[in-house]
């Protein structure tokens, strides 16, 4: 396989020796940092292994269209937390297929910045906010606090999770997630009260100092059974679930490119790995390529095992 | 006496309106009957799954025989995507055979140097130096902060959907005003057109016509065209009736009557279609990215994701100068004047074609040898980041408590008022009152129509949240309209005034309104303000505009009697200019509603509970039927209100004897 990348790098006209067609392999572009590097560091992998790569800028739902079709190949970050209904429509069609896990956990939770935990001691511990819900509050919601879920797209029960758990707290969804940071970051630069929905991997929490509340664990039963948890008539009364982050592809794409197919299976990294090149982006104003580039040189062992 | 009668309904209407909607929850206690404020689950109609079904069918297995339906539009696609293809080349990719790594490039795209100089050629070529001036400043502004890349590839989308816009929209324009059944029947397609958000068709948009930058430019066309249809049809229709006549004197045929006379003549009025066309495909720019369009959109957006508000900024600001740059040059070529032909050889007869022509050899040349010829040199672009996050969090910190009480005021004295009585009629007689409400301004046939619509949202499930959709768009209106008619007056009364104020109005409407959404949620948090005030910035313009268009346009000589008679400049104003410019005030807040009808999927990103969000959330899930649905319903609404204020305006004229 060496080889074959040197003679393949020699000369001009260059085809894969293998069987894989040499037409481009399209992966999907969203628009958040996370997944552009996840997604143009598969494609540097993918080139290395000499393969054609396109890039093609895509909406993270309406995508599932172009994958069915085949117009687009591979997508590389569809969160289980929030594209779960959108990947199981696709991959019922049976054009679309998973392509594994990439080895990233998407944690989501109740956030709180660090400055708030002298306001209402106890935290992180759940329980401290029944103590305190005056310290979020804010004018429209007082005397509740104001606790900012995610779009209501995104799921979470935040609703049910105050009820069962009998939190003095008003939900108030924001529509995107730029909405929802951007609150953050100005009640952050006011020092002023905010708990709100974060999730990981993101560039908020390498950003802002504070801690993810922590909710008695979640377990399937605590959502499905209203008897299991510390409410026992109601369900949701735990903390939310953790899940991993899926590749899917086309599903032409094993006969058409197998040799690719499986690198993309392979492809695997760290949580830490990832959160570092999002704040290598995000928080020190380095390019993508230049921070990808990096990581590939730093970390060779890694991905020359995907191509194997 | 008439209009004590006119009175008695309007206040028995707004009487039985405000008492039904304070005790609509009493009455469901009393009676112990939900229906009154919940469509009863069990009657509502199955139209989501009706269209998703008719969408399946006509992208899986609708055929003509030979081809499908998918066919068709995929070699519609290819036809947009052979020039689309060739002006990407010629802008950014250069050109070359072969793919991916394998290619092999053998010309390289237009250098920087070139693209401005041929901007300037043509800017030069329309009017004069002033005119190259901007828009060599213009671009140059893309190249020193660091856009060039971006604004390419979106100018090469522009340059294909606006002359698909304007010219369709010119010929469906003129087909209408030629026949009266051909307008009725554009009219609502048109309303439709513009008020379906755009995200409620892009899944239906992206399966017909592929992936990519196509599809966004077939969205795109679908937006911005409306408004150079209507003001084609307005234009052709207020030609003087003394030109008409003379042409037919001079024996034009149909061909010339329409090529010579018609179409010259109004051709400062179709000037403002065009203008709104290249706005309007600016504004698509964000939402285009997200299809696949990529370029200064997808900046943006990228940029906002990390609340890089400089970045965002800097990219939004790039759209707009961008739009200002071509909508100067497409108004300057519309009052175009012949100059003086140079005389000599060709290249002495053709400076400026001879020019562009030796920069772009000349830089393609040097550029083998200096990068910095071809592309223009990063270490060169300057960036203002930092001054933007600066000064919002200085504003933040140190303004905040303003801003807050200045929020918590109006929430307190109109919006939550006014959202409780909206949101608190019974649909039942919601529906009514909407009638009656058509039925009494724009007649019978108008009043069963809006009945019938608004029965239909009813039926769909979606009453509460088209309640919300018109509360949140008639106090963003309002207040659009009490800012905007003023400012328009006072641009067209004071002609530096009028500059100023709209060069604003066009920047505010090319500006993405992403780029303002994030400040404003950083200031007023989530919620039903923050979407307020991005709801009155878009659609402040048209506002502005056509007040300032309508003024401009009250005929000199009318002007002078009414001088002549002693009018006052404030007699003048309101009792000979605004109400002769009424139409077009009416026309401009037919557009305001419009625009506002529109911005409510973007409002829905800062967490609104409107239809807006029904038709976010069907896109988030890819469910085409649902989008559509409640893309319907905001449809239906901007039809009646459109309908309405238009025979209000007819109504007006006919008082007036205009």
């Amino acid at each position: 396989m060496r080889t074959i990348i040197a003679a393949s790098a020699m000369s001009l006209m260059a085809y894969p020796a293998f069987s894989d067609s040499s037409d481009p392999i399209k992966l999907t572009l969203h628009d958040w940092s996370g997944q552009l590097i996840t997604t143009t560091l598969m494609g540097e992998v993918l080139k290395q292994a000499g393969h054609n790569v396109e890039y093609v800028q895509a909406d993270y739902i309406a995508q599932f269209a172009g994958l069915e079709t085949g117009d687009l190949h591979v997508a590389m970050e569809l969160w289980e937390t929030t594209a779960r209904e959108a990947m199981d429509a696709s991959f019922a069609t049976g054009n679309v297929v998973s392509m594994g896990e990439t080895g990233m956990m998407a944690i989501e939770e109740w956030w709180y910045p660090a400055y708030m935990a002298d306001r209402c001691p106890g935290l992180p511990n759940w329980e401290a906010l029944k103590d305190c819900p005056e310290a979020f509050a804010t004018p429209e919601t007082a005397p509740l606090g104001r606790y900012l879920g995610g779009p209501v797209t995104w799921g979470g029960f935040d609703d049910e999770r105050v009820e069962a758990l009998e939190l003095d707290f008003e939900v108030v969804h924001a529509g995107t997630d730029a909405a929802l940071f951007a609150e953050l970051e100005a009640a952050y630069q006011r020092q002023d009260p905010i708990i709100l929905w974060v999730y990981s991997p993101h560039w908020a929490p390498a950003k802002f100092e504070g801690s993810f509340v922590e909710f008695p664990p979640y377990s399937a039963e605590c959502y499905n059974d209203p008897s299991v948890g510390i409410n026992p008539d109601a369900a949701y009364d735990c903390g939310k679930p953790t899940g991993p982050i899926w590749k899917a592809a086309w599903s032409g794409l094993s006969e058409k490119w197998p040799d690719a197919a499986k690198v993309i299976e392979n492809f695997k990294i760290s949580n830490a790995d990832a959160a570092g090149m999002v704040a290598e982006v995000d928080l020190n104003g380095k390019s993508i390529e230049d921070t990808v580039a990096a990581w590939m040189e730093a970390n060779k062992g890694t991905w020359s095992n995907w191509i194997k | 006496m008439g209009l004590n009668r006119h009175h008695f309904f309007w206040l028995t209407l707004l009487g039985i309106t405000l008492m039904l909607s304070s005790f609509s929850f009493q009455l469901y206690k009393a009676f112990d009957a939900r229906w009154i404020i919940r469509f009863p689950k069990k009657y509502e109609l199955p139209t989501e799954k009706w269209i998703s079904a008719f969408l399946d069918w006509l992208v899986d297995s609708a055929n003509f025989y030979f081809f499908t339906f998918r066919d068709i539009t995929r070699a519609i696609a290819s036809l947009i995507e052979w020039p689309y293809q060739f002006l990407r080349n010629l802008l950014i990719e250069g050109f070359q055979s072969g793919l991916g790594d394998q290619a092999v490039q053998y010309a390289p795209s237009l250098s920087w140097v070139a693209v401005i100089t041929v901007v300037v050629a043509i800017s030069y070529y329309a009017s004069d130096w002033r005119l190259g001036t901007l828009t060599c400043a213009c671009f140059a502004y893309l190249a020193v902060f660091g856009q060039w890349q971006s604004a390419m590839v979106t100018l090469a989308s522009v340059l294909i959907a606006v002359p698909i816009g304007a010219l369709g929209g010119l010929f469906l324009g003129i087909i209408a005003y030629k026949s009266r059944i051909v307008e009725n029947c554009l009219r609502p397609i048109l309303d439709l057109m513009q008020t379906v958000p755009v995200f409620a068709y892009l899944v239906p948009v992206l399966i017909l016509f592929g992936f990519g930058p196509v599809a966004a430019l077939v969205a795109t066309v679908i937006y911005a065209m409306p408004p150079m249809v209507r003001v084609t049809i307005v234009a052709l229709k207020t030609v003087p009736e003394e030109i008409k006549e003379a042409g037919k004197m001079v024996g034009c045929t149909d061909r010339q009557m329409m090529w010579k006379v018609l179409v010259p003549s109004a051709s400062s009025s179709l000037m403002v279609g065009v203008n709104q066309v290249i706005m309007l495909t600016l504004n698509m720019v964000i939402i285009a990215s997200m299809i696949g369009a990529g370029g200064l959109g997808f900046d943006v957006l990228a940029s906002l994701r990390r609340l890089d508000i400089g970045g965002g900024i800097e990219a939004g600001l790039a759209i707009v100068v961008m739009a200002i740059a071509l909508d100067r040059i497409s108004q300057a070529f519309s009052v175009r004047t012949i100059k003086e032909p140079y005389n000599g050889n060709y290249i002495q007869r053709h400076p400026w074609i001879s020019t562009s022509f030796a920069v772009i050899v000349g830089t393609l040349i040097l550029g083998i040898f200096i990068p910095s010829v071809q592309a223009y040199p990063k270490e060169f672009t300057i960036t203002t980041g930092p001054f933007w996050s600066d000064a919002m969090e200085y504003i933040n910190v140190n303004f905040f408590d303003a801003f807050e009480a200045i929020k918590v005021f109006f929430l307190q004295s109109l919006l939550l008022p006014v959202k409780k009585f909206f949101v608190g009629i019974p649909w039942a007689w919601g529906i009514m009152a909407t009638g009656l409400f058509a039925w009494k301004l724009a007649g019978w046939r108008m009043g069963i129509i809006a009945f019938l619509l608004m029965s239909f949202i009813a039926a769909s499930g979606l009453w509460s949240k088209a309640m919300v959709t018109i509360y949140l768009c008639g106090v963003s209106v309002f207040i659009a309209t009490i800012i905007g008619i003023p400012l328009g007056i006072w641009a067209a009364e004071r002609q530096g005034a009028g500059r100023v104020i709209l060069g604003l109005m066009d920047t505010l409407q090319t500006l993405p309104s992403f780029v303002y959404l994030i400040p404003v949620v950083m200031l007023f948090r989530v919620g039903d303000f923050s979407a307020m005030i991005a709801v009155v910035l878009y659609a402040l313009a048209p506002a502005v505009r056509y007040a300032a268009f309508g003024l401009k346009e009250v005929p000199e000589h009318l002007v002078e009697a009414a001088r002549m008679a002693g009018c006052t400049p404030i007699q003048l104003l309101l009792r000979v200019k605004l109400p002769l410019a009424t139409p077009q005030l009416l026309l401009g807040l037919n557009q305001t509603i419009m625009l506002a009808l529109s911005m409510l999927v973007i409002t829905a990103l800062v967490g609104t509970r409107d239809l807006g969000q029904e038709v976010y959330i069907a896109l988030t899930k890819a469910n085409a039927g649902q989008g559509i649905v409640a893309g319907f319903c905001v449809a239906f609404i901007a039809i009646i209100a459109d309908r309405v204020v238009n025979a209000s305006a007819d109504k007006q004229k006919k008082r007036l004897g205009l």
